[in-house]
């Protein structure tokens, strides 16, 4: 496919040319850098990881929803970097709540918005880490999607409990070590596959459920654009990579984001109403092998286990990207 | 005083602390080569990068230089160097 970009075709990248286009302009919503809002409502001074990506979709998600939010936030990662006692990173009225009841504190604040007759001028906002979300958030996420309440949910998936030093959780991808599912003599590492998370919320039958990536920013910025737009539920799944629990070098944090999305680990989609369409096609499909070899937590896989998660993508790719 | 909700009122008060203490290496970046796309910008999780009419610096303050700027760069106009204190 042809992407038409406003760079000068003098510029060669360094990498691979489109993946840098997928930065700059982004061919699907026609999104340029320059539209992005430059307000920062999320502050420096965090205490976030050199080359933390979750940070950037916090960062992006605040961008695109504007001052006019009322954010919560699920003990995690984020929550713990950014409100360190007595500072906060947040530019807006943001609650920290417990592990597990993001998603139902932002329905109390939806709810009570709408009593005061202010629900059209604020955003309400829930957010949480993986481990917040897929596993202790999930019953509060279940109830404040099943009840319709008009809010917007994001979880920032770094597949395990970084924050706590790198357990794994519901979200942690098949054959990654952690340190609850060590690699040994008699283990690989995690042997169940990750848990389909935006699949469950569609399910509940949610207006707009998507998938993103940090490495493709504008796509995702209009994602929570959409998602703040539409009346009633949405959940966002923003992919972010976390370089000491993955064991990358913080300067590859973006790049093995979207390898993950080259590779097919990870596909970048929207459901508008119960119709799904996939927002990015990668051109060429990389062997997830690309993916694996980078991060220290695949280290440790064999060629057989290699072979058989290709398989397994492979068979989501024919489904997905070839009717 | 810690209230007892442990409210903060000040909003962004994490700028106190400065993260540049925590860098190696410190990115600069040579404008003769820059393009204006704007991807060391949208992916500094420090916001770092300071962006004004197509001129780009580096907030030395709170960069934690941790690289991604550099390697994000379509055309390598960001360097990162090593800190000599």
């Amino acid at each position: 496919m042809k992407v038409a970009v406003d760079v000068p075709s003098y510029v060669k990248c360094r990498q691979s040319c489109r993946a840098s286009m997928s930065a700059v302009r982004c061919w699907r919503f026609k999104r340029n850098v320059k539209d992005v809002s430059e307000e920062e409502l999320f502050a420096p001074g965090h205490r976030g990881c050199a080359g933390c990506g979750c940070t950037v979709a916090m960062r992006l998600a605040l961008k695109a929803s504007g001052k006019n939010t009322i954010a919560t936030h699920a003990t995690g990662c984020m929550e713990v970097v950014s409100s360190p006692y007595p500072e906060t990173a947040w530019r807006i009225p943001w609650i920290h709540v417990a592990f597990e009841n993001s998603a139902a504190v932002a329905s109390g604040v939806e709810a009570a918005l709408k009593a005061l007759g202010k629900k059209d001028k604020v955003n309400v906002i829930a957010f949480g880490g993986d481990g917040g979300t897929v596993d202790i958030g999930f019953q509060a996420l279940s109830g404040a999607m099943e009840r319709g309440h008009d809010l917007t949910y994001i979880c920032y998936d770094n597949e395990a409990y970084m924050n706590t030093g790198v357990q794994r959780s519901g979200s942690t991808p098949f054959g990654a070590a952690t340190t609850t599912s060590p690699v040994g003599a008699v283990s690989l590492g995690n042997d169940r596959p990750k848990k389909d998370l935006p699949a469950i919320v569609a399910a509940h039958g949610v207006g707009y459920v998507a998938t993103a990536s940090v490495a493709f920013p504008l796509d995702y910025y209009e994602k929570v654009k959409r998602a703040i737009a539409h009346k009633g539920p949405s959940y966002i799944h923003v992919h972010s990579s976390c370089p000491p629990g993955w064991g990358i070098p913080s300067e590859k944090s973006i790049e093995i984001l979207r390898l993950a999305v080259d590779t097919g680990m990870w596909v970048l989609y929207e459901i508008v109403d119960g119709k799904g369409r996939i927002t990015y096609k990668p051109a060429t499909k990389h062997p997830v092998e690309e993916y694996l070899k980078v991060q220290k937590r695949f280290r440790h896989l064999d060629d057989e286990t290699i072979a058989k998660i290709q398989e397994s993508i492979d068979k989501r790719w024919s489904e997905l990207f070839e009717d | 005083m810690v209230t007892l909700g442990g409210h903060i009122k000040e909003t962004g008060s994490t700028t106190k602390t400065k993260t540049g203490g925590w860098r190696t290496f410190k990115p600069v970046i040579h404008m003769d080569k820059c393009v204006d796309c704007g991807c060391c910008w949208i992916f500094c999780p420090d916001m770092s990068i300071l962006r004004k009419d197509g001129e780009y610096s580096v907030d030395l303050e709170y960069c934690k230089g941790c690289g991604i700027c550099s390697r994000e760069c379509p055309t390598g106009a960001i360097e990162m160097v090593l800190e000599e204190k």
